[in-house]
This record gives structure tokens, sequence and C-alpha cells, in this order.
């Protein structure tokens, strides 16, 4: 019940961030925020009642989408608070209204907690990792925007895109602001993660797709922030890798959870 | 009375003449003085830009006028005539009046509708009114031009494109670099559109700004104004890698802003965005400037396309200001001409002898007992309070008439008298900054 007003608000405020966009009214972006801070709080609320029934966190099978969302829309507010950028939440909320969905129409299927699960290495390994992984897809929103708003300034095309779009600073900072807050996260969760397979099966490393893309996609982001920090890696170059590396991490995550079936696939 | 102005802009003279016979804002009152001691001038205004110096001033006599004035550029320039006078334009009477309203409609700005000659014109107006060298004509005169301009760009849209390049800059910028304090901007060249421009980002924020300039002077002058920091031509390279934004409009024949100068300047500043504006024709910067990343090059005519769907048929803009002006021109030239000694004194003596024939005709109508000879003296009586009433004014307006005042007394009197035409009357403009 919970979760069906929940994913009816974010639908709301998908249509209030969208009409916003077209608008460009301000109390139509007010209205959109509040909006989103109810389905945010409400949200959680949802996930929290969904505890016990479960038995497990929320990091198994279909309902790692709905935390998803939910990490995605928090760190989006705080975005949005900081920044003032109204656009960004209609590509967030509709976002949230889709990986919501899917939770509810996808059937649970039985979820079997092997017993390697219970480690308390696992919840904090996850938690960090969709933390990380939250914030990396806000730099890959803002990364897309980044380059559309950049071929309407360098092509001299002032139009409607131009207008509604924010500065190039501005996003470029959401990039790099994402990056460095997302990047120690991922390490966190990377090195969780080592001590959760060292708990689980005595070793600390495992070999499975999934790791292997953390790593590969760890690197990239280190390399962009070296980059950065040193030579001055942004504005286009850094909004390129960030939509690279969310990509490399989406492509992972549908590969191994509904191709490969699983993620500590031995 | 007549109107003259003499004097030069960019359309008559070189820059290098213009600064010789400029006025700075010091001197202004000397200079004042000095006009209305120059012969047959009565009331003077002193218009000096870095595009114009322009001396109005009401002459009893056009010609000599115009030579006295003349005399007077040269004696306080200290600089033979000979040496500028091909560069001198000259008009007088109605056309006196229209190249004013064109001035101030900035019709007659080397960038049409740049709205900084309105507000020169009002600074040079209020050291005329400070300095005592303004009276009843230019006070008119003045206040009919502000309230012309206030039209042209209320009811024209010539002031939208110059304002809205500058405008567009500044939008673009903060699109480029989100907020712009702390920013760096730097004008190569001093163009009227660059200082425009300039004004326009010290008004968003902008506080550090460098200017570059082929004299030295010109940059440490515009420099000065803008609170900002000359810099060497030679040397204007090596300050690159501090500027974010680089409004250019040199005169020169070549790029002096190469993609390999930008480069070298993005490296130095690890990448942050640069923003150039490129108003000089021919251009300053290579095109190819805008290829390299992080750097955002906008030509004349990329800004002019910027701005292209708000501004259109600029020149019918024009024809309709030009007609504007042609109106308020009429209607002052009829004011001015009022000014006249001989019509004032008829019209006094008219209104009087109405007045008394109207009185005259109420007071017989109630005696019907009365002779003609009784009706003889009171016409007589009343004609006499009517001219001893008369007198003394009319003595006093012929003996200003030779003077200082004559244009005051003229217009009081006919205040006075209720000899005001039933021209509709605007209300004055009030001076705003």
């Amino acid at each position: 019940m919970l979760f069906n007003i929940t994913l009816f608000l974010y639908l709301a405020a998908t249509i209030g961030y969208i009409s916003y966009l077209i608008t460009l009214k301000k109390p139509i972006s007010t209205a959109s925020t509040l909006t989103l801070v109810v389905s945010f709080i409400l949200h959680a609320a949802a996930i929290t009642v969904r505890y016990p029934e479960l038995g497990h966190p929320p990091f198994l099978g279909i309902e790692t989408l709905s935390f998803l969302a939910w990490t995605i829309v928090g760190i989006y507010l705080l975005v949005e608070w900081r920044y003032k950028v109204y656009v960004l939440g209609s590509i967030v909320s509709p976002l949230a209204f889709i990986l919501l969905l899917l939770t509810i129409i996808i059937p649970e299927g039985e979820i079997h907690v092997p017993p390697y699960l219970r480690s308390v290495w696992f919840p904090l390994h996850v938690g960090f990792a969709f933390l990380g992984n939250a914030i990396f897809s806000l730099a890959f929103a803002a990364g897309v925007m980044y380059l559309i708003q950049e071929k309407q300034v360098k092509g001299h095309h002032l139009g409607g895109i131009y207008k509604r779009l924010p500065s190039l600073e501005v996003l470029d900072e959401i990039n790099y602001m994402c990056l460095a807050i997302g990047f120690p996260l991922m390490t966190i969760g990377i090195i969780t993660g080592f001590a959760w397979a060292k708990s689980a099966w005595g070793t600390f490393w495992v070999v499975n797709p999934r790791a292997i893309s953390s790593l590969v996609t760890w690197l990239l982001y280190a390399t962009l922030l070296y980059g950065r920090s040193t030579v001055g890696w942004r504005g286009r170059r850094a909004a390129v890798l960030a939509i690279t590396g969310f990509l490399i991490m989406i492509a992972t995550y549908f590969a191994i959870n509904f191709i490969l079936g699983g993620h500590a696939v031995k | 009375m007549n109107i003259i102005v003499v004097g030069l802009n960019h359309k008559t003279a070189p820059v290098e003449i213009r600064e010789k016979i400029s006025f700075q804002s010091q001197i202004m009152e000397d200079a004042h003085r000095k006009l209305l001691e120059t012969p047959g001038v009565t009331e003077g205004m002193i218009l000096s830009t870095c595009n114009r110096v322009e001396v109005y001033s009401c002459v009893d006599d056009i010609e000599s006028g115009i030579r006295e004035v003349k005399g007077f550029l040269s004696a306080f320039h200290n600089l033979p005539l000979e040496r500028f006078e091909e560069h001198l334009f000259v008009c007088f009477a109605e056309e006196a009046l229209r190249h004013l309203f064109r001035v101030a409609s900035s019709l007659d700005s080397m960038v049409v509708g740049e709205p900084q000659i309105l507000g020169q014109l009002k600074d040079a107006y209020q050291n005329s009114c400070k300095y005592k060298a303004a009276g009843i004509i230019l006070n008119k005169l003045l206040h009919r031009a502000f309230s012309v301009a206030k039209r042209v760009r209320t009811e024209t849209r010539i002031a939208s494109s110059a304002v809205s390049i500058s405008y567009a800059a500044v939008e673009l910028a903060k699109k480029i670099f989100g907020s712009l304090e702390g920013k760096v901007v730097m004008l190569v060249g001093a163009g009227e559109m660059c200082e425009l421009a300039a004004k326009h980002f010290i008004n968003s924020g902008i506080k550090d700004i460098y200017v570059t300039n082929r004299t030295l002077e010109r940059a440490e002058k515009l420099a000065e104004e803008f609170k900002g920091t000359p810099v060497n031509f030679n040397e204007f390279h090596r300050f690159l890698p501090k500027i974010d934004i680089v409004l250019s409009s040199t005169g020169a024949p070549h790029y002096i802003i190469k993609p390999e100068d930008v480069t070298e300047a993005l490296r130095a500043r690890k990448q942050k965005p640069m923003f150039f504006i490129d108003i000089a024709v021919p251009r300053d910067i290579d095109p190819k400037v805008n290829d390299i990343d992080n750097v955002y090059l906008y030509d004349i005519d990329d800004m002019q396309g910027v701005i292209e769907a708000n501004v259109k048929g600029r020149s019918k803009e024009a024809e309709k200001a030009e007609g504007i002006i042609a109106e308020e021109l009429t209607g002052f030239i009829h004011w001015l001409k009022t000014l006249d000694l001989t019509p004032t004194i008829v019209g006094m003596r008219e209104r009087a002898e109405e007045i008394r024939k109207l009185e005259l005709d109420k007071a017989l109508a109630y005696l019907n007992e009365i002779s003609p000879a009784q009706v003889k003296v009171l016409e007589s009586m009343t004609s006499s309070i009517v001219n001893k009433l008369l007198h003394h004014p009319i003595v006093a307006l012929k003996t200003h008439a030779k003077d200082h005042y004559r244009d005051m007394y003229l217009e009081v009197a006919r205040n006075m008298f209720n000899l005001v035409e039933k021209e509709k009357e605007e209300p004055e403009e009030a001076l705003e900054g």
C-alpha cells in the first residue's frame, strides 16, 4: 500500500518537473520538490515496514531496484537543495517511478538467503556500493545534460533547450561533487566487499563478473579524479567519462541480475 | 535666438584629433565659464565623450557665433584652429536641434541604439546647469531631447539591438560560468560596444577588468573608468591564463588571438573554460579557437544571430525614430518662435485689450441712461489703466531684450499673460542618473 502511494507520488513529481521544464514557472518546481520530498519519506517508511516481512536487507533480487530509486531520489534532493537545478528532477523522478514500478510489477521470486549473506559485511558492502551508484547515476544525468548544453553553446544554437538547461559550470560542478563524494563511497564499498568475501569464503578476492566490472569502473573513476585534480580534465571529457562509468555499471547490473542470475556467483 | 552646434565626432574626426579636443570632467567648470565669456554666447553646454566633443550654444548671431565658438575650442585647448578645423562640423537652427535629438536617441552613435550616450548627455546637461551655463532655451531643449530619446526608446526597437548584444553576452557568460562573481574580464581594444558590454558585466558582479589597447593611454583611461588594470598591448597574451571572458574589438587587420595562444592559456589555467566575444570587423580571433574544448567563441555575427529573432527590420525602426524626431522638432521650433519680443508685446496688448473690451461692455450694459460723451470718458479711462499697467512690464522686456535674461523674461511674460500656446505639454522628464 505504502509502495503504491509512493509510486503515485513519484508519478506526480514526474509530471510536475516536466511541466516545470516546459513552462519554467517557479511555483511548479516548488510543488514538485515538495511532492518528491514526501515521496522520499513515504518510500523510506515503506522500505522499513517491508524489512521484517522480507527477513533480509532490501539488497536482494528485485527489491534492489526500489532501494536504488530511494537512494537516487535522496541524493538528488540534496543536489537540488545545493545547486537549485530543478531540471535534473525531470530525469530523476521518472527514473524513480520506473524503478519502483518494476519492483512492484515484477513478481518477487523465492529468495533463498544463503548463509554467506548473513555476514555483517554484506549490508555494509552493498549499502556503500548503492550510495556510490546512486551518486554516480546523478553524475551521469549531469553529464548528459552537460553534453547537450555544451553542444548548444558551442554551436551557437541558443533556443529552448539552452534556456532550460543549467549553466555548464554548475553541471560540471555537480559532476565533480558526485565524483568526489561517490568515489570514496565506492572505495569503501569495495573494501567492505573484500572483507565480506573474506568472511564468507575465506579469501579476499573472488573472481566473478561483478567484482571485475566494479574494479574496472573504480579504475575509470580514479583516473578521472586524478586527471581532474592534476591537469584539469573537466567539462566535456569529465562528462563523457562519468557517462561511460555509469553505463558499465548499469550493463553489469543487468547482465548479472537478469542474465547470469546473481551477484556472487562462483 | 539661435542654437548652434560646433564639434567633432567619430564620423568627422579620428581619435587622435578627438582626444586633443576633449574636455575632462575636472576642467568642465573652467570650460563652461570661458564658453559663456565668448562674445555673443548666451547659453552653452559641452558634451565630451570618447566618440564626440560637441559644443551646443545659444548665440545672438549664427555666423559670428560659429566663429567665436571655434575660436573658443582653439584657445581653450591651445591648439591652432587650422590643425583641426577640417574635422569640425557645424550645424544651426533646425539642423542643430535635429542633431541633438538624434544624438540623444542614439541614432548618431557608432553602435546605433547603445544607451550610454543618453547618460552622457544627461551628465553634460547637469554640468551645464551646475556651472550656470544653461538658460531657459537649453533647459527646455534638453528636456525635450530626453523625452524624444524616451519616446524613441519605448516606441521603436532601435535600442534593443545594441543592448541585447551585451545582454546576450552576459546571459551566455552566465550559462557558461554559472555565477559571474569573481570572474575576470579583459577588453582587447576599446570600442564603444566593448565598453557597453563591459558595463553590463560589471553590473552582473564582475569586479576584475583588464584593458589593453594599441595606445596605452587609452587603455589606461578606460581602465580607470572601470577601476581595472591597463595592460600593454604587446604582452596581453601573458595575461590570458588569468582571464575568463575576453571581449575583443581592435582594428587589427588580422587575427591577434590564435588557437595556439588559447591552448597555451588553457593549459596554464588547468582547462578552466574561457569565453571569447569578438566584436571586431575584420575579426580579431581565429574562428578555429571555438574547436578547442572548454572554449566558447562568439563573433559579431553569432551574437547578432542570437538576438536576430528578437530584432527584425532594424532600418524600419530607424525610420520610425526619425519620424518621431521630426514630429518633436516641429513642436519645439514653434515654441522657440514665440520667444520673440514683438509677438510677445503684441500678445500682451491684445490680451489686455480683450479684457478691457469685455469688462467695458458689461459695465455699459448696466448703465442704460448714458450719453456718448460719458461712454468716451469710460473708454479713455479704461484704456489708460491698461496702458499704465502694461507700461512697466513692456519697458522691462525691452530693456532685457538685449541682455542675458532676455529669454527668461519673455518666457515669464508669456506665462503671466497666458500667451502660452495650448500645445500639449508633457510632464518634463526628471533627470535620472
